[in-house]
């Protein structure tokens, strides 16, 4: 029961902020939003007993990458009036069309059996060598999901070249 | 019941009590130390040798006019002051101050919780706290905060990444996140990491110092330059919750480093049989002595060293700092792999 409450509370909170990120006028407000949603992310990992993974949702969303946008945000003038925004080009039916696609995504993942029930989830836990959150996030990276893991790695490593690459052209 | 609910919120209650009196005497002790290394006296009027100081600085604080300039962002240059503060008190919730103990026929932790991923919590705690910073320049609307708080976030930003490596070393030897295991595991390995791991003690205070926005490293209220720093559009409470929060970081940075390098609550040589009369201090005394080592050192620093330039800072902390925090963990590594 209290669980249910805390769970309908911070989703409504998520979704709230969430509106609020891209209704809000200033830039700077927005991004203040954000960290707030994100804050609210990692209390709902905290409610489905992921702390390792609220942890790293706010050390590296919250404290780590909305800190860039904000410097960004606040570097670039962002006093323009509302209409030097709106872009002439902008595609918006495609914009629907994609939000409609992962929308109908999401709910074909959700509904399928894709998502497993906590019973089988404690006994895959049960079934690990070790014990603990962070332990058995470490021990799922290093073994059943080894290669998934390494390619994200490189990809992040692909992203890091590039990003000098552009800023440094002549090295 | 008790368990659940009165004996936490004691102790909630007790650590931040005890953490805010601390932190206005620390400005005390600063004040009287600078004082003495400049052969002066320092406050010397409000009680005997100024000890009701900090009584009449808060006093002071909270009956100034508050101000909020004009064309302040309104909502962000109040919630910045609060922003800063908050991250560094809740973190206090995974240190451990102490063991088990029984007080009144009851089993005490003198620590408010143990959880699995404490150090990760502390981490991304204290990487909010960054926020209090940018905020508090940005909303104030003027150049000389603004400036000040762009240099302290990309300082802060900067730092953590190589006091973040030094951290995961030490997590390679203690194999745990709990800050009660890594404790344990001192005990049980026969050496605190300050010994086992002294590159990592030295990156990591020095992190600290820079982390905590404390000279040498105090570019960001360079008085000189930038006219008192992000804070200089804030008065009265809201400015002292500011300075509060860097006393608290100052204090925060001390129990990390006592917890992680210099063995915590333990007494020294805690498996050496011959010095068990140590005993007769109790465990939370020895991990108040330790960090009280490290917060005189921190003034000690600002009594000692000029300030440093920017980019001789951001040099040292870039070119310097997180190559050898990176070689350390890779050494530390090698070295757990192949002969532990």
């Amino acid at each position: 029961m209290g669980e249910a409450i805390a769970f309908y509370f911070i989703a409504a909170c998520i979704l709230g902020f969430a509106v609020l990120v891209v209704t809000t006028k200033d830039t700077v407000h927005s991004v203040l939003f954000l960290v707030l949603d994100f804050l609210f992310v990692a209390a709902l990992y905290v409610l489905l007993g992921a702390q390792f993974l609220a942890a790293i949702q706010i050390l590296v969303y919250a404290g780590g990458i909305v800190v860039l946008y904000l410097f960004v945000v606040m570097l670039v003038n962002l006093k323009r009036p509302p209409e030097a925004h709106s872009d002439p080009r902008r595609k918006t039916q495609w914009g629907f069309a994609l939000s409609v696609a992962v929308l109908v995504e999401l709910a074909i993942v959700a509904t399928r059996e894709y998502v497993r029930p906590a019973p089988a989830l404690a006994a895959a836990s049960a079934a690990l060598p070790v014990s603990g959150n962070t332990e058995e996030v470490g021990w799922l990276l290093y073994t059943s999901y080894l290669i998934p893991f390494e390619i994200a790695s490189m990809l992040l490593l692909v992203a890091m070249i590039g990003a000098i690459i552009l800023a440094k052209r002549e090295l | 019941m008790i368990d659940q609910f009165v004996i936490p919120l004691l102790k909630i209650l007790i650590v931040l009590n005890a953490t805010l009196v601390a932190v206005t005497y620390m400005v005390l002790l600063e004040r009287k130390v600078i004082a003495w290394a400049q052969s002066r006296l320092g406050p010397m009027r409000v009680g005997p040798y100024g000890i009701l100081q900090p009584v009449a600085d808060a006093v002071k604080l909270m009956i100034k006019e508050d101000i909020t300039p004009v064309k302040a962002d309104r909502w962000v240059f109040t919630a910045a002051p609060i922003i800063s503060m908050v991250p560094a008190l809740i973190v206090y919730a995974v240190i451990p101050f102490g063991p088990t103990v029984s007080l009144f026929g009851r089993q005490v932790n003198l620590y408010v919780t143990d959880i699995n991923v404490g150090l990760l919590y502390i981490v991304s705690v204290a990487s909010v706290g960054v926020y209090g910073i940018i905020l508090a320049g940005y909303a104030s609307n003027s150049k000389y905060p603004l400036l000040a708080s762009l240099r302290a976030s990309a300082q802060l930003i900067s730092y953590e990444v190589a006091v973040t490596l030094t951290l995961v070393s030490v997590i390679l030897m203690s194999g745990s996140l709990s800050m009660v295991s890594i404790v344990r595991a001192q005990e049980s390995g026969h050496v605190w990491y300050a010994f086992a791991q002294p590159l990592a003690f030295v990156i990591f205070f020095i992190g600290g110092l820079a982390e905590t926005n404390r000279a040498p490293f105090d570019m960001p209220e360079a008085e000189q330059e930038l006219t008192g720093g992000f804070h200089t559009e804030y008065s009265g409470m809201r400015f002292a919750l500011f300075f509060l929060a860097e006393y608290a970081n100052m204090i925060v940075v001390s129990s990390v480093a006592t917890t992680l390098f210099l063995g915590g609550w333990l007494r020294p040589f805690p498996n050496v049989a011959a010095l068990a009369f140590l005993d007769f201090i109790p465990a939370w005394t020895w991990f108040l002595i330790k960090s009280f080592v490290f917060l005189y050192i921190f003034i000690w620093v600002r009594a000692t060293l000029p300030r440093y330039r920017y980019d001789q800072l951001m040099r040292l902390g870039w070119k310097v700092l997180i190559p050898l925090a990176i070689a350390n963990l890779v050494v530390t590594g090698i070295v757990k792999v192949v002969f532990l």
